[in-house]
């Protein structure tokens, strides 16, 4: 390979404006370490990508207008029927542009994947830990665009103004009307004046296309230059440290393998748009808003929501005239932010917790972290739960019990079952660690058992290889915060003593139960132990032959 | 107190703020690198070629396909697959343009997994935070420029400022004031009023107590609804929205009268709010034998011959009742409007 010091014209002519040599030099070649859960988070970005794609091609011919017309396309069980235009170029989108049901369903089945991948993504965050210092700013912009991408989603599905999404829309004005003293009033300036109203389309239609792509795309674009710029996690391992990041270069294996990705994330949503069928708003009919079909369901990821509204029970007071409805605030405009909040906050509470204040760049696995992980799975718990809910009476109807029960069996089971599932998984977790030890002190468990001269019995070991053990062992010592000193060296007792109290209570019980790596000395004297009980074994030959002897005879 | 008193290595270590990890087993460095059979036989690696040529050449014939099939395939075809069936050009050009994506994507990562050099390479990691000599450059820079500006010596062009842009949010907000109109007493009122009939929400009809059997339950509308759809769409979308009734009739033996309705019915037959107390959906279904009514999406259950008191759900309010009467010539009609506002509750609304 000869080296050359000028680039071929076309490139040269760039290169004289901007200086591409400087900007490629460092990251033609970056690294970026190999996972498969590395890959969530690029199924995210090019569901987007395909979003705005298949988007576009919508915007040509979906008019965002109220305005009533008479349905004349090709569908002919609507023909005649007064509708919006916004249903009836919906409608032609689907009956009379080739090829417009078949990018509406990729444009829907990517938008419901698109909100998946992020949740998907957020959990393998959460479960190693990628979101300590310095990664917590980007988990916050992930985690606005997890919000962001939602009220999108949600929008999207109030467009085609069909039966369904106006039930969906009113019951989100419903909601927004219990909110103390501003409700009605954020109500009428949302919908300009009551209920349906003629201008929620044309006003959604631009926070869709427009306003939350647009703040979406800045906050991708933050998103990927500081993965850049912090380097992307890896998991430990032999060569793999804190000061390094191991993998393939950017170009040419990493261009090939994100990029084939991106033709194979749009490949399958082509195909679930091409074979799955998904919304058929011409099976709905226009919005009437005294109509409404049983069985109405939103998209998978309000579901949760849904649930939270279907399953409070019917709490309202009444007083000094005015009406709080408890039924509302609390599951529809209590509970969910406050759910997103602690989620959001989540670096910064642990950090508080734990002290620590260090760069980590490599990632927890999920047990040697087992109240995060307990935590973690008790928030998946109340959201499974509480998106159960939101399909209680299909779930009634399909299993054929009482719709009664199903609800009052959730109403005790979201308050339950995270509690459990923190237990479980915690306990877990922590059995999963001591297995970890006890491989890297007695080795592998070879299934020969031995006699001895004087009849004892005992079970090989073979030892683990010294990259496992290494793999095993490189994580953190973890060390509760403690509390310090009451007095200082002036006898100045410390100011906020109940704060800290607070705070190395919190600690303890984050780090209760988990098992500490051994030390060196550790390590060396359960070697010893097992050689003197002759328990860690090379396998020989011999022992080889004495298996297949014994098990021959069984 | 030194909140990193507890760590087992100072963040101001030489390398930055990581944490060391590299005991008690000392790290052995990578693993060495096991090549794939493609590095080692030739034929291999020729076959590799093959198929993500063949996959490269598949997805363009597939990509013509669609063209093809674009043109050739009529909108309106149906393909059908036993109890399944769907539009037949949407399909096979989502067939075509799915696989050819799908082929170009994996021909390209199998081409990356198989073929191209896959040793391991390492990047050093540098902290996030700048070095001290960044640090006291910057702030040399932007105590200068500070300086120069008279930013923080003339106090009074500093605070007029932070005045002058501290306003400007306000016209930001004043400016979205006319989105829509002030609530006022909107959600107290409906278009129902004395004397105005019950008719059928299908067939526009007026209805005759006579016309209902017990056990029957009819979703209704106000008369005066229809004429205004010629008015204005909107203005009878909103209208609809909170006026839309159900009558059902029940044994007047089995109807529990709350106090102060006894003259609200006609001959056992009952008027109430459609729209749901909870979030106002329109409520849909009725179960004859027990006269529960349930709202379709959160599930909140109303007693039709108990005032439409909640037996069930989320919903923490009965439907409001419509009291009926009826006209001269024997029509259902509305003795008045409702007497509370219809549909979820609201902050004022007492």
């Amino acid at each position: 390979m000869s080296t050359s010091t000028e680039f071929p014209g076309p490139v040269k002519w760039v290169d004289d404006r901007l200086g591409i040599a400087k900007i490629g030099k460092k990251n033609l070649r970056k690294v970026f370490p190999d996972h498969w859960s590395f890959m969530l988070g690029e199924i995210a970005l090019y569901s987007f990508i395909i979003l705005i794609l298949t988007g576009i091609f919508l915007s040509f011919w979906f008019k965002p207008s109220m305005a009533e017309v008479e349905y004349q396309g090709s569908y002919s069980l609507l023909k005649g029927l007064h509708m919006s235009e916004a249903y009836a170029s919906t409608l032609d989108i689907t009956f009379d542009v080739r090829g417009g049901l078949l990018v509406r369903q990729i444009h829907h089945w990517a938008a419901v994947l698109f909100i998946a991948a992020m949740m998907v993504h957020l959990l393998r965050m959460f479960f190693t830990g990628a979101f300590r210092k310095p990664r917590e700013l980007n988990w916050l912009i992930g985690f606005g665009m997890l919000f962001l991408g939602i009220i999108e989603g949600f929008l999207g599905y109030g467009l085609p103004d069909d039966l369904l999404s106006g039930t969906g829309l009113r019951i989100t004005n419903g909601m927004i009307q219990a909110s103390p003293v501003v409700g009605t009033y954020m109500n009428f300036f949302i919908f300009g004046g009551e209920f349906p109203g003629d201008d929620f389309v044309s006003r959604f239609f631009i926070v869709h296309v427009l306003l939350i792509p647009g703040i979406i795309l800045a906050l991708v674009t933050v998103h990927l230059f500081l993965v850049v710029y912090h380097k992307h996690t890896q998991y430990a391992g032999p060569g793999r440290t804190q000061k390094n990041v191991v993998g393939y270069p950017l170009f040419p294996v990493y261009t090939a393998k994100a990029g084939g990705f991106f033709f194979v994330v749009f490949g399958i949503t082509a195909l679930m748009g091409a074979l799955m069928q998904i919304n058929p708003v011409w099976l709905y009919g226009p919005y009437n808003p005294a109509e409404v079909t049983a069985g109405s369901q939103p998209d998978w990821y309000m579901g949760w929501l849904e649930g939270a509204v279907r399953i409070f029970p019917g709490f309202e007071s009444t007083f000094w005239g005015i009406t709080i409805s408890w039924n509302l605030l609390i599951p529809a405009l209590i509970i969910p932010p406050a759910f997103v909040t602690i989620v959001a906050l989540y670096p910064f509470i642990e950090g508080w917790i734990t002290g620590d204040k260090r760069e980590h760049h490599l990632l927890d696995r999920p047990r040697d972290v087992p109240t995060r992980t307990g935590i973690g799975v008790a928030f998946i718990t109340f959201y499974a739960l509480l998106w159960i809910g939101g399909g209680n009476d299909l779930i009634a109807t399909h299993f054929g019990i009482s719709l009664n029960n199903v609800t009052w069996f959730l109403r005790f089971a979201v308050i339950l079952g995270p509690i459990l599932g923190f237990w479980i998984a915690r306990r877990w977790a922590i059995s999963l660690q001591r297995a970890d030890q006890e491989r890297l002190l007695h080795g592998l468990e070879t299934g020969v058992i031995m006699r001895d001269a004087d009849g004892k019995y005992t079970e090989k070991h073979q030892p683990i290889s010294t990259y496992e053990a290494y793999s095993l062992t490189a994580r953190d010592r973890v060390v509760p915060h403690e509390l310090g000193p009451e007095t200082d060296e002036n006898g100045v007792r410390a100011p906020r003593r109940a704060l800290h109290k607070a705070r190395a209570a919190l600690s303890r019980f984050y780090y209760a139960d988990a098992v500490q790596k051994p030390t060196t000395a550790e390590l060396e004297e359960a070697h010893e132990h097992a050689h003197d009980a002759d328990e860690i074994h090379e396998l020989t030959e011999d022992t080889e032959t004495y298996r297949e002897v014994t098990s021959d005879r069984s | 107190m030194s909140d990193d008193k507890n760590l087992p290595v100072k963040p101001e270590d030489e390398h930055g703020s990581a944490v060391e990890v590299a005991e008690p087993i000392p790290d052995p460095g990578l693993e060495p690198h096991e090549p794939r059979i493609t590095d080692i036989d030739p034929k291999a690696a020729d076959r590799v070629e093959r198929q993500v040529s063949a996959m490269f050449g598949l997805a363009t014939l597939l990509v013509l396909g669609s063209c093809v099939a674009y043109f050739a395939i009529p909108r309106d075809s149906i393909l059908e697959f036993g109890p399944l069936s769907g539009n037949a050009n949407n399909m096979v050009i989502g067939l075509c343009i799915g696989l050819a994506l799908f082929l170009i994507g994996a021909g390209a990562i199998q081409w990356a997994k198989k073929l191209m050099v896959d040793e391991e390479i390492s990047e050093d990691r540098h902290p996030a935070h700048s070095s001290p000599q960044q640090i006291a450059e910057i702030t040399e820079a932007f105590q200068q420029g500070t300086a120069e500006s008279g930013f923080t010596r003339r106090k009074m062009i500093r605070n007029s400022l932070i005045g002058a842009l501290g306003v400007l949010g306000l016209p930001a907000i004043i400016l979205l004031r006319d989105l829509g109109p002030l609530p006022g007493r909107a959600l107290y009122n409906t278009i129902w009023a004395k004397g105005i009939r019950v008719v059928n929400d299908v067939t526009d009809r007026p209805i005759k107590p006579s016309d209902m059997v017990v056990g029957q339950l009819v979703n209704a509308a106000p008369a005066n609804l229809a004429a205004l759809q010629e008015e204005s769409p909107a203005e009878y979308q909103n209208a609809k929205a909170k006026s839309a009734v159900i009558v059902v009739r029940i044994k007047p033996s089995e109807i529990r009268t709350p106090p102060g309705r006894e003259n609200w019915g006609v001959d056992g037959i009952l008027c109430y709010s459609k729209i749901c107390t909870h979030v106002g959906c329109p409520i849909s279904l009725y179960e004859q034998t027990t006269h529960h009514v349930l709202c379709p999406c959160h599930q909140s259950t109303f007693d039709l011959a108990d005032g439409a008191k909640v037996v069930f759900g989320p919903a923490a309010r009965p439907l409001p009742q419509l009291p009926l009467a009826v006209d001269s010539e024997g029509y259902l009609v509305a003795q008045s409007g409702f007497t509370e506002p219809v549909g979820p509750s609201f902050f004022e609304r007492g």
